[in-house]
């Protein structure tokens, strides 16, 4: 351990100039976290891995039926509809708990935040990261529904880490913004599953993003979630899936201000955390 | 000199405090409503003033200190004095509102016991989870998990979840990891006040041990015992300010004078109903003059009054002498040595005086506990803490620094007979 490098100044409202290097120290910290919240999920309930599975399908049989059967809405190209919602509902499933999960993070966590420091930034992201081991047992699940409907995919399949990269990032910006908000605001946490309700009608979930009307399509793309599905639909659909790149970018560009907007908010109120939680 | 590791200067920290709000964190729809509400108070009264209802509260303020490494430092003060928040502050948990403090080192904080501990996993787990949320590398912990499991003495259950521990258990457990951490400094709070006694005792041994390696301890307790056996240097806080700084032993007995000394407790007045009662309690010293500070040999009295309130036999008024963490060191009874007075008792108001053993005491603060009733049976009135008084001893109040304390509950002067051995006593 180098002595001297470890000389800390704590004064008021001095920023950190170790922080980013003191996430990368208290990595190990940021492991056990998750597994802690990991092994807990899955011990606790019996049902937990099975709720895992159970949940995508129906909830895909349920859109399908819908918005696919009963109001008849176009799918992508020659692509089954299951598949292709199914497709959008990978990413999306893992937005809408990163989003519940991480803004309920810092207070079932106070026990830590007030009696040890370490990055607060590691709290959010290991839960989110914790949302991985969900989004993998629907991507079996997805490679399941695509033996039945005998779909193959494409070589854009192998692109798909790319924007499960992209869809973190969307989480963890707009998760961060939402803990925050929750730790200052209490009853904002009721506001947080009606946005992630809400989000579910206004992103391309249960629908193609082709069926909004040529001249919204910028509008609608500043939705940063209509970027990540369009672009898991484009890698899993292969060439049924049309994308409207310019779209995707602006999508992209939203998710990245609200990574960084996120980032600085939450860095910004993380001094206070251990005052007001 | 060893070198200084945490410097703090002008260290402060306030809250607001509002006179409506119970809670810390706000909602959304209090300061959505508030807006409204502030604009209206504005239309109608142009000086109206948004903070009316804030208050500042300075849970700290100009705070100065050096601890150099190696020091084992102990905190002390009442509750609710700032000690806490000052800790906070060096563990980097809260921010100052004012000042600095300059930390040159790896700190561990200790602020409570088993932090982050999760009832469902298993004893095994926590450690790594603990170990990993103070600090510890994974690495670390595997090299020390049978040394960490062995003091805990827990082998046995480290594969149940820890909500089947007991909380003896529980807590051995993880104090165990905390004492294996290796950090420069170590930052622990109250977390002895668990656990029996025994465990206790390996507490702080274990601690004693780690300030030997040249790490720097800062120790806040209630106990004063624990501090003393632990710290060199002592900061005595009160409403957020460093009232006293330095040798332990001085600084305790600064603050264990400001403790409300009582050297009378005043007449209670009558009570028919008890069959016997505690009226009055007086410290007096050889003039008959009311005291609260003897020193070791000095001829200091009781003078108590007490109801008698029905024909009673066989029954006694005892005096605890109680040291000032709850260990009765002596006690004595009216009867013990005069036999005569076990027979019947008429109603009246008697006074007893007797002599306070200052003779055996040890420094420190005692109170005065009495109980009125029939020995090892029913108790008709008992007051705890009647009068409380301190006891000093001049031969370390005078003397040079070292003279510290000495060790034991009570004080015995023993005369030792000294001479030149001579041949036949070697043999």
């Amino acid at each position: 351990m180098d002595q001297a490098s470890e000389l800390i100044v704590l004064e008021a409202g001095r920023s950190e100039r170790h922080y980013w290097q003191d996430i990368w120290r208290y990595r190990e910290l940021f492991y056990v976290l998750s597994w802690r919240d990991i092994t807990v999920r899955y011990k606790q309930t019996v049902i937990g891995i099975a709720w895992a599975v159970i949940r995508p399908i129906l909830t895909m049989i349920i859109l399908t039926v819908i918005f696919g059967k009963v109001a008849k809405l176009p799918t992508e190209g020659e692509a089954p509809y299951a598949i292709m919602v199914y497709a959008a509902m990978l990413p999306w499933q893992f937005f809408a708990s990163s989003l519940t999960g991480s803004s309920n993070s810092l207070i079932s966590n106070a026990n830590l935040i007030t009696k040890v420091y370490f990055p607060r930034l590691i709290i959010p992201a290991s839960t989110i990261v914790t949302n991985l081991v969900d989004f993998l047992i629907s991507f079996i699940i997805l490679l399941a529904l695509m033996a039945y409907y005998h779909y193959l995919p494409t070589m854009r399949f192998l692109l798909l880490p790319a924007f499960l990269l992209i869809a973190f990032l969307t989480s963890f910006g707009v998760g961060l913004l939402l803990t925050s908000l929750t730790v200052k605001y209490r009853d904002f946490r009721i506001v947080v599953p009606f946005i992630v309700q809400f989000g579910l009608y206004v992103s391309p979930v249960a629908y193609s993003s082709s069926v909004v009307p040529e001249k919204y399509h910028l509008l609608y793309s500043l939705n940063p979630m209509v970027g990540v599905i369009d672009g898991f639909r484009w890698a899993i659909l292969g060439v049924d899936s049309m994308i409207y790149w310019p779209g995707f970018l602006l999508s992209l560009a939203i998710t990245m201000s609200f990574l960084v907007i996120g980032i600085v908010f939450y860095r910004k109120m993380e001094k206070s955390f251990a005052d007001i939680i | 000199m060893s070198k200084t590791v945490i410097t703090a200067e002008g260290l402060g920290k306030s809250y607001m405090i509002g006179h409506r709000q119970k809670e810390s964190y706000s909602t959304l729809r209090d300061v959505l409503t508030s807006i409204p509400r502030q604009w209206w108070s504005r239309l109608r009264n142009p000086q109206y003033h948004t903070h009316e209802n804030i208050e500042e509260f300075w849970a700290l303020k100009e705070v100065d200190f050096e601890i150099k490494q190696g020091d084992r430092v102990g905190i002390i003060g009442r509750n609710g004095a700032g000690k806490s928040t000052l800790l906070k502050i060096l563990s980097r948990i809260i921010e100052p509102t004012t000042g600095k403090v300059k930390i040159a080192g790896r700190v561990a904080s200790l602020l409570e016991v088993g932090t982050g501990f999760h009832p469902e996993l298993t004893g095994r787990e926590n450690v790594f989870l603990n170990g990993a949320i103070l600090g510890m590398g994974r690495i670390d912990i595997k090299k020390k998990f049978d040394e960490i499991i062995d003091f805990a003495e827990v082998e046995k259950f480290l594969d149940t979840p820890v909500k089947r521990y007991s909380s003896g258990m529980y807590v051995r457990l993880a104090f165990a990891v905390a004492a294996h951490l290796e950090p420069e400094i170590l930052i622990v709070d109250e977390v002895l006040a668990v656990g029996d006694v025994s465990f206790q005792k390996k507490c702080i041994g274990k601690m004693g041990d780690v300030a030997k390696g040249g790490r720097t301890i800062i120790f806040v307790s209630h106990k004063m015992d624990a501090i003393r056996r632990l710290c060199q240097q002592t900061i005595l806080i009160e409403k957020g300010e460093i009232i006293k700084l330095g040798p332990t032993e001085k600084v305790i007995n600064h603050y264990l004078a400001g403790t409300g000394l009582r050297s009378a407790l005043n007449d209670r007045g009558p009570a028919p109903d008890k069959r016997m009662h505690l009226r009055s309690v007086k410290l007096l010293d050889k003039t008959w003059t009311g005291k609260d500070h003897f020193t070791r040999n000095e001829m200091g009295y009781v003078e108590v009054i007490y109801d008698i309130n029905a024909q009673l036999k066989n029954v006694h008024i005892v005096c605890h002498v109680v040291d000032n963490e709850d260990r009765v060191i002596v006690s004595t009874g009216d009867c013990d040595v005069n036999q005569r007075l076990h027979s019947e008792r008429s109603p009246d108001s008697y006074k007893a005086t007797f002599q306070i053993p200052t003779e055996i005491l040890n420094e420190g603060e005692y109170s005065l506990t009495f109980s009125l009733g029939i020995p090892y049976g029913t108790i008709y009135d008992q007051v705890p803490n009647a009068v409380r008084f301190n006891l000093s001893d001049l031969r370390s109040e005078g003397g040079p620094e070292y003279m510290q304390k000495r060790p034991g509950l009570v004080i015995k002067d023993i005369q030792w007979e000294t001479e030149k051995a001579l041949k036949k006593d070697m043999a």
